[in-house]
């Protein structure tokens, strides 16, 4: 990709970084040094889990946050606010509610100051194009998610633009719906009928990507940093079932299994571990579920992931995230694309309640630092009691506010199912004293 | 509508009136008439109003009817304007914000009827010896009593513009002005128009109350269903006074049916909601209106004015982005800004000081202190006491979905009547046992007030879900266990809206309720209200601003201690769903 010329490319990113306050005056790293160029006439997919800085990224591009450091352009001019001839479709469709799919359509047009009747063709013609004919005139509160949807890239594609931007624009559809939009867009582009040059996707469904895109950029979290370069080589239409397609769905699960594998310490080696390692909740009835699962046949102790993910029914994002959480508890281990059950997984599998709450317990204190840290200060103390701001404080030194909300409520679920400790959520105490 | 209809509106059907223009035709071409004839007589000269004085023959009602409406309507309009411009300002500007906010609490709690003093005099000054002084003084009074809680509502809706629209009005370059009138205006829409209800509702007391006013010596009496009350009272006159109130009863009918019901119907498509919900409320004015043909094309070149408007290209004052990393926004003009206020807040003060301890010693401040304990003191009981009644009743009611649905209106409309129109009959009754006015005075203040109870109880009890109900059915749960366990925290967010509203409205009234009188009988309660009231008709200023001042701390310690905190608990811990 580097050797066009720059300047001959829609956006060219030269390591661009984006950094969020965090409560404790320091700055938090979302986005290290990315490098990105898109060519006229490609489909760009931003694949990584949740948090990878992907969305942060293509925000950028769209002139709505602005990049820390590094060097935005779009077609070879500096980003300042969104660029002209780049336009975005939203994860929740973005669509105002009090006007008609027409007028949504219109909007964009009316921004850029065109005349009624052009306005007007150029709208119509953009709903006949994504097969919106007939719902001109209702409300979107009337229309399926499929269907609110096609308005948002009708509304993007109106106005004709270079670059189209799409945030997980399928995420928040069922199955069907979303396959049936993946297909029509893709089939749009390749018989050249849509209005743009080049397509730039954030997406954390591995299929998806693979089925879309010509380019798929794999993201690697805290910071997000662009960590492979794929190319999909396969011809369209793909299908789903071609061992071709398989085995390179198969190969980026590995691959992004195999970056979650150490809980990546980032910054000086404390971040992501003790006291400051990141939790993101997980309830405990479906780790004992998974845990089950991987215990029975068919899988006896060891999944292949895709696999997992397809009988459950889950999202690439969400059995990476289960799969961490079991590997931080030491019951499983994540091992080149399979979930592997470890010894103390087996024991846990078999257990009745009470003693399944036990080595949980004994996990949680010995595998998940701030867990102990929590317990010992309880025990400590002559009131047996701590303030919950006690331990958020410490957690806001290595994160941001969000995450030390998001780790905090998973010690307050991990700690109660393992009844290591109680909490008030009225007083936000944490203490010993269980009731009886 | 089908696709065509959009493309070429069929001109030559579209003009042929049919039925329904006809009779909208009457009701627009009345309403124009009715306010012309109306406006032509606020620029007459002052002293007309003592050659045709107001007089108590009923057939003058209708017009005092018009007279009081119109003040309504040209403060609501006022409000609007204000809200615009005061809660887009604060929600835009961040410096703008930290005062105006704090501003807008005070002055919700500053007690109205205490600012006719200031306003009548100022307003009068302003048109001297010309009617239209005096009118405009009137419509200050309603507005300052219909403004706060609307412009809070706005200020609120910009805050919680939904992040993704806000994204997609930018990605797609939508001009500051653009997205205020695209974005912004229709986001707020269903709050803004559930307050303007509300602010209407408690006007109607004020218009009332501020038509007939005597400060000093200046008696200014407008034409209206409150000075026709007014008189009533001073001649002793009951009968005057059942007129007057079934009079009121029908305006208010006549309003909501005409204005609110379609509006309300109308800025159904505003609310934010991903899918239909159950049943949209409805209008049969706005249908009739929908049906007209003629009239409707009518509204076309309105139609294209509003959108022309709002995709002008004004140049608004930007609020450029903050380049992420490159420092907070600057802290010295942070500094200046903060500086600023601290001196013209010291300056105001210090001006304060100097003009009310030339006339006051500490021992008034401690007498006007005590007066307000006693209200206080009131408005608790009377609170409570309205509590033990409505809660009841309301759960009663709510339960029963048929008998809630008409009752429902019917509390809301009692809500909107003007209570201070019946203060005379509770009046002659206590006249006539010769009871104790410390005591029988004051339920007057929550005689408007207490509804807000009864009505938000009956939306709680009816929002209630079935299925809570039906598992405490099953466990056999009744009695009082029922009450604390099942349906008081079931309904207490309600519950708390309601008392709030009911609370702030005691504290007004207490203005006009703890004064009384009857021909020429006065009676008076001991309290900060009749404090006020008192020191008013006397002229006398510095103990009107001590009586408000220490008014206005009352109620915003009474909302942050007792409210506040309770309604943030309903909504944190209680709330269904």
């Amino acid at each position: 990709m580097l050797d066009q010329p720059r300047g001959s490319s829609l956006v060219d990113m030269r390591s661009v970084c984006r950094s969020f306050s965090k409560g404790s005056g320091e700055d938090l790293l979302v986005l290290e040094k990315v490098d990105l160029t898109i060519h006229s006439g490609e489909i760009v997919g931003l694949l990584g889990r949740s948090g990878s800085g992907k969305s942060t990224l293509l925000r950028i591009i769209a002139g709505l946050i602005a990049p820390s450091s590094g060097d935005a352009r779009c077609r070879g001019e500096t980003i300042m606010g969104p660029p002209n001839g780049v336009a975005m479709v939203f994860q929740s469709f973005a669509l105002f509610p009090w006007l008609t799919v027409l007028q949504n359509v219109e909007l964009g047009l009316e921004a850029l100051g065109i005349d009624a009747t052009e306005r007007r063709k150029r709208a119509l013609a953009a709903i006949d194009l994504i097969g919106l004919d007939g719902f001109e005139s209702a409300y979107p509160k009337e229309l399926s998610g499929g269907m609110r949807q096609r308005v948002g890239f009708a509304r993007a594609l109106v106005v004709h633009p270079d670059l189209l931007l799409m945030d997980e624009p399928f995420s928040a559809l069922d199955v069907l719906t979303a396959e049936t939009l993946r297909t029509d867009l893709v089939d749009l582009w390749i018989e050249g009928r849509l209005p743009i040059r080049s397509v730039l996707m954030v997406t954390h469904n591995i299929e998806e990507a693979v089925l879309m895109c010509d380019r798929i950029l794999v993201f690697s979290s805290n910071p997000g940093r662009v960590a492979a370069e794929i190319k999909v080589e396969l011809p369209h239409p793909r299908h789903r079932l071609d061992p071709a397609f398989r085995q390179l769905v198969d190969s980026i699960y590995a691959r992004m299994a195999q970056r979650a594998e150490p809980k990546t310490p980032a910054v000086e080696g404390i971040h992501g571990t003790g006291v400051g390692m990141i939790l993101q909740h997980v309830s405990s009835n479906v780790l004992s579920g998974l845990i089950e699962t991987l215990a029975a046949p068919p899988y006896d102790g060891r999944a292949d992931l895709p696999v997992l993910a397809g009988h459950l029914q889950l999202e690439a994002d969400e059995i990476f995230h289960f799969g961490e959480s079991l590997q931080l508890l030491r019951f499983a281990q994540l091992n080149e694309g399979d979930l592997v059950l470890t010894e103390a997984g087996q024991r846990f599998a078999h257990l009745e309640t009470d003693d399944r709450k036990k080595l949980f317990a004994e996990h949680l204190i010995n595998y998940v630092p701030v867990m102990g840290l929590i317990r010992r200060v309880l025990d400590e103390r002559p009131s047996h009691t701590a303030p919950e701001a006690r331990f958020r404080n410490e957690l806001e030194d290595y994160m941001s506010e969000d995450q030390a909300d998001e780790t905090l409520k998973t010690i307050v679920s991990w700690g109660r199912y393992a009844e290591l400790f109680a909490y008030d959520e009225q007083s936000e105490l944490f203490s010993l004293e269980n009731p009886h | 509508m089908t696709l065509q209809e959009i493309l070429t509106p069929r001109l030559g059907q579209a003009l042929r009136p049919n039925i329904w223009d006809a009779v909208a035709l009457i009701l627009v071409i009345g309403a124009m008439v009715l306010i012309v004839y109306g406006g032509e007589e606020t620029t007459l000269p002052l002293s007309t109003l003592d050659v045709t004085p107001v007089s108590l023959d009923p057939a003058n009602l209708p017009h005092y009817a018009l007279r009081t409406t119109m003040r309504m309507l040209l403060a609501i309009v006022c409000s609007i304007i204000f809200t615009f411009v005061y809660a887009a300002l604060a929600a835009k500007s961040r410096r703008a914000e930290m005062v105006l906010i704090p501003l807008l609490d005070i002055l919700q709690s500053v007690p109205i009827l205490g600012f006719l003093t200031f306003t009548v005099v100022f307003f009068l000054n302003l048109f001297p010896g010309n009617v239209f002084g005096a009118e405009l003084a009137c419509v200050f009074a309603i507005f300052t009593s219909q403004a706060w809680n609307m412009t809070f509502s706005m200020y609120q809706s910009i805050r919680n513009v939904p992040k993704d629209l806000e994204e997609a009005s930018q990605s797609f370059h939508l001009s500051g002005w653009q997205r205020f009138w695209r974005l912004d205006v229709p986001f707020a829409m269903p709050g803004l128009i559930w307050n303007t209800m509300m602010s209407m509702s408690g006007g109607w007391f004020f218009v009332v109350a501020s038509e007939a006013i005597t400060v000093g010596s200046t008696t200014v009496t407008l034409p209206g269903i409150g000075s026709y009350v007014a008189l009533a009272i001073e001649k002793q006159n009951l009968r005057a006074i059942g007129y007057a109130v079934l009079t009121m009863l029908l305006v208010i009918i006549v309003y909501d049916q005409l204005l609110f019901r379609p509006l309300v119907a109308w800025a159904d498509k505003f609310r934010f909601e991903q899918i239909a919900s159950g049943d949209a409320p409805e209008s049969w004015m706005l249908d009739l209106f929908r049906r007209t043909r003629a009239l409707r094309s009518l509204t076309y070149p309105f139609a294209a004015l509003t959108k022309a408007v709002s995709n002008l290209q004004v140049a608004l004052p930007a609020f450029p982005r903050v380049p992420a990393g490159k420092g907070p926004p600057s802290r010295i003009a942070d500094a200046i800004w903060l500086a600023l206020i601290a001196v013209s807040t010291g300056y105001a003060g210090w001006r304060a000081y100097s003009y009310l301890s030339a006339t006051l010693g500490p021992g008034d401040v401690f007498s006007a202190l005590g007066y307000g304990f006693v209200t206080l003191a009131r408005v608790i009981v009377l609170v409570a006491l309205a509590t033990l009644i409505w809660v009841p009743v309301g759960v009663w009611v709510g339960l029963r979905p048929k008998f809630a649905e008409r009752i429902q209106p019917l509390a809301q409309f009692l809500a909107a009547f003007p209570a201070n129109l019946a203060f005379p009959v509770f009046v002659v009754i206590i006249v006539r046992y010769d009871l104790n006015p410390n005591i029988w005075l004051s339920p007057l203040m929550i005689l408007g007030t207490q509804w807000y109870i009864l009505f938000n109880v009956i939306a709680g009890a009816s929002a209630f879900p079935s299925d809570l109900r039906e598992a405490a059915g099953s466990f056999h749960l009744k009695g009082w266990r029922w009450w604390i366990k099942v349906i008081l925290p079931g309904i207490f967010p309600y519950y708390i809206t309601g008392a709030i509203t009911a609370s702030g409205g005691s504290w007004n009234a207490s203005i006009v309720a703890e004064v009384a009188s009857w021909g020429n009988i006065h009676l008076t309660a001991t309290g900060l209200g009749a404090y006020i009231a008192r020191a008013t008709e006397a002229g006398d200023f510095p103990r009107v601003v001590l009586g408000i001042a220490v008014m206005c701390m009352l109620v915003t310690l009474f909302n942050r201690l007792l409210w506040r905190p309770l309604y943030a608990f309903g909504e944190r811990r209680l709330r269904l769903g």
